[in-house]
């Protein structure tokens, strides 16, 4: 009964951001039914439209994650964006530096690297970098509110802005090919890709980027929910959330707890380059994040910063992306935005709850959730 | 240095300021009642694509910016509703409108111009000239003039301030907050519009590129005044104007200097002003907390 409580909400909103969507792809001259198959009908085939579906979900699992951990502590990380940009960038860093890349420019080879270390030290330190560099990042705005005051809100915008020109600077001056007319890095070393999905499962071709990175992200999903609900940590982090005044009357120092979910939740954030970089295009690529943090709330937010509702509308999102190409592609009038703006409907119709407890709430469907 | 430093330089900060100015003074009215507007960004791109696509069909840039008005206020009015009506937080409503607006303008100039997220050209005459510049100028003293010498501006920071009291002295607490929202919806269109039929002559895909932002930091760096906004304004339309002009030209150690130093420079000021180590800037008292009329 409680589950059902809990889906149900998210379902009606979810519901309510189809139909709305459907009336506007009508008002803007094409067919909803045919635009919602090709949408919705090109996700489950095997293993193209399942093996994409997953590897779009992955980005989406870390920040939806990364969203939901700051959201337990009652903070709103909008920085995931910023975090996984400057993470991935420090994951081809140390895949460069130390991975042994030396490039060819104009018929001379250019050693980018320091060392060449075995991919059994390389793997584990590149990952690490990615975690830590992310949980850096988010950090910041995390003691900036906890000695400051000062909103985590509007630092963690700006935080995005500064880690989008921080990491295309360097990418730009430091370490792009000469004479790549694509703002990328050169490319990271061979010892530290992550294997495909398709190298052990049977029938998934390895064309198909799915990678390790999706089971690490499944792993996050356990420990985030380990973290919040059966440690002295996650315990304090939601007592903060709950009510920060009662936390600090029982004891706990509320600050800390802010900059360790920040630090958690920009660690999370910072796993997307694990996917991208490690498992996905083996180099950072300038801007490669389709709005990956943002997307983040709309999953936390659906999932209702539960590590399970996140796992599942981060899988409905990953869906979506998949299906906006086919839209794209196939569809008369309607182009692939039409999944942004399902995504917004999604958030304005989680955020206006009310709207769906002055109708149904008399019938004790629905209770506030605790964020 | 005298390469950067020109007359031109002032002209260009300028009408690099506007867009910005309008949409700051928009969320001066909206932030100022109490609702966190970081819709910006969303509202100055509705009115951007509106503007550029009703000009494209009626041939008159004031026909096109009073339709980009009014697209900004309606987008306005659904933040405005979210947050006043059904109590949504503030933040993630805007996070909301600002993915909404880029994904709507994309489709319908797809579906209208098939094209993907951008408006034909406009022909040379059909450009709104110099006249937001003034405009922005103007508002600025005309803000200042509402804020702190007319009843509606004193309502507007009570309500901001302290509803309870603004209550209980008989204003409508929430009718001020829907002005100030709709009214910034209004202002960031009109900066939007000068953007795509003004400075340019067609609407692209997030053509605000952030701009929304910007202002919004302009008006925490400007502690939500008027005349200190259009300060801060006029600052990052400074670094905005140097960063377009320095492209390949300001070499003073014999290379050239990144823009993305340049580009940087409001956010990290913002940062720093926000942490209270150049002057504390403190936000309206009710600055995000919906008010509830008791019962």
């Amino acid at each position: 009964m409680k589950l059902l409580r809990e889906l149900f909400f998210p379902l009606v909103a979810v519901l309510a951001a189809f139909v709305l969507g459907g009336i506007f792809v009508w008002l803007i001259g094409d067919n909803p039914f045919e635009t919602y198959r090709l949408l919705i009908g090109s996700a489950f085939s095997w293993p193209d439209g399942i093996g994409y579906t997953l590897f779009y979900a992955t980005p989406l699992i870390f920040t939806g994650l990364a969203v939901a951990v700051a959201f337990r502590c009652g903070l709103l990380n909008i920085g995931a964006e910023g975090q996984l940009y400057v993470a991935a960038f420090a994951t081809a860093w140390v895949g460069i530096k130390f991975g042994g890349t030396v490039v060819d420019v104009f018929g001379t080879p250019v050693n980018y690297s320091w060392m060449t270390l075995p991919g059994v030290v390389l793997v584990p330190l590149a990952i690490l970098t990615a975690i830590v560099v992310g949980a850096a990042w988010g950090a910041i705005p995390g003691v900036l509110k906890a000695r400051f005051g000062s909103h985590e809100v509007i630092n963690t915008i700006m935080l995005n802005f500064i880690a989008i020109a921080l990491v295309s600077y360097f990418t730009q001056y430091h370490f792009k090919q000469a004479g790549d007319p694509i703002l990328q890095t050169v490319p990271i070393g061979a010892g530290v890709h992550l294997p495909r999905l398709g190298s052990f499962v049977p029938g998934l071709p390895t064309r198909i980027p799915l990678n390790l990175a999706f089971v690490f992200a499944l792993l996050a999903c356990v420990l985030v929910y380990i973290f919040l609900w059966r440690t002295k940590w996650g315990y304090a982090i939601r007592a903060t959330g709950a009510n920060p005044t009662a936390a600090e009357y029982g004891g706990i120092s509320t600050g800390k707890q802010i900059v360790l979910a920040m630090a958690v939740s920009g660690g999370l954030a910072g796993m997307v380059g694990i996917n991208e970089v490690l498992g996905y295009r083996y180099r950072y690529y300038d801007g490669f994040s389709a709005g990956y943090g943002f997307t983040g709330i709309a999953v936390a937010l659906l999932g209702r910063n539960h590590p399970l509702g996140v796992l599942l509308s981060a899988l409905l999102f990953g869906m979506l992306i998949r299906g906006g190409i086919f839209v794209d592609a196939f569809s008369g009038k309607v182009s692939k935005d039409l999944v942004e703006v399902l995504q917004a409907i999604v958030i304005l119709f989680v955020a206006c709850e009310a709207l769906f407890r002055g109708s149904f709430g008399k019938f004790g469907l629905l209770k506030r959730s605790k964020v | 240095m005298s390469e950067i430093f020109t007359i031109a330089l002032i002209f260009s900060t300028i009408r690099t300021a506007t867009p910005l100015l309008l949409a700051a003074l928009g969320g001066l009215y909206s932030e100022r009642a109490g609702v966190i507007n970081i819709a910006l960004e969303g509202l100055m791109l509705a009115g951007a694509f509106t503007a550029a696509a009703v000009t494209h069909y009626v041939g008159n840039p004031w026909v096109g910016l009073v339709a980009g008005i009014g697209a900004g206020v309606a987008v306005a009015a659904i933040h405005a509703v979210a947050c006043i009506r059904f109590n949504a937080d503030q933040v993630v409503s805007g996070t909301a409108i600002n993915i909404l607006m880029t994904g709507v303008p994309a489709m319908l100039s797809g579906a209208l111009f098939l094209s993907s997220g951008s408006t034909p050209q406009i022909p040379k005459d059909n450009l709104i000239p110099w006249t937001p510049v003034v405009l922005a100028l103007l508002l600025v003293f005309v803000t200042w003039y509402v804020l702190y010498r007319t009843p509606f501006g004193l309502r507007l920071r009570a309500v901001g301030e302290n509803p309870e009291a603004a209550d209980a002295a008989g204003v409508n607490v929430n009718r001020i907050r829907y002005s100030g929202v709709l009214l910034s919806g209004a202002l960031a269109a009109i900066g939007g519009a000068y953007l795509s039929i003004g400075q340019s002559s067609l609407f692209t895909r997030n053509m605000t590129s952030g701009r929304g932002f910007i202002a919004l930091a302009a008006l925490i760096l400007g502690k939500w005044r008027p005349v200190q906004t259009m300060l801060a304004c006029l600052l990052f339309g400074l670094t905005e104007a140097i960063s377009i002009q320095m492209q390949g030209v300001f070499k003073p150690y014999g290379e050239e200097i990144p823009v993305q130093f340049i580009i940087v420079v409001p956010y990290v000021l913002t940062i720093i002003v926000l942490a209270g180590f150049i002057g504390l800037s403190r936000a309206p008292r009710a600055l995000g907390v919906p008010y509830q009329k008791e019962r």
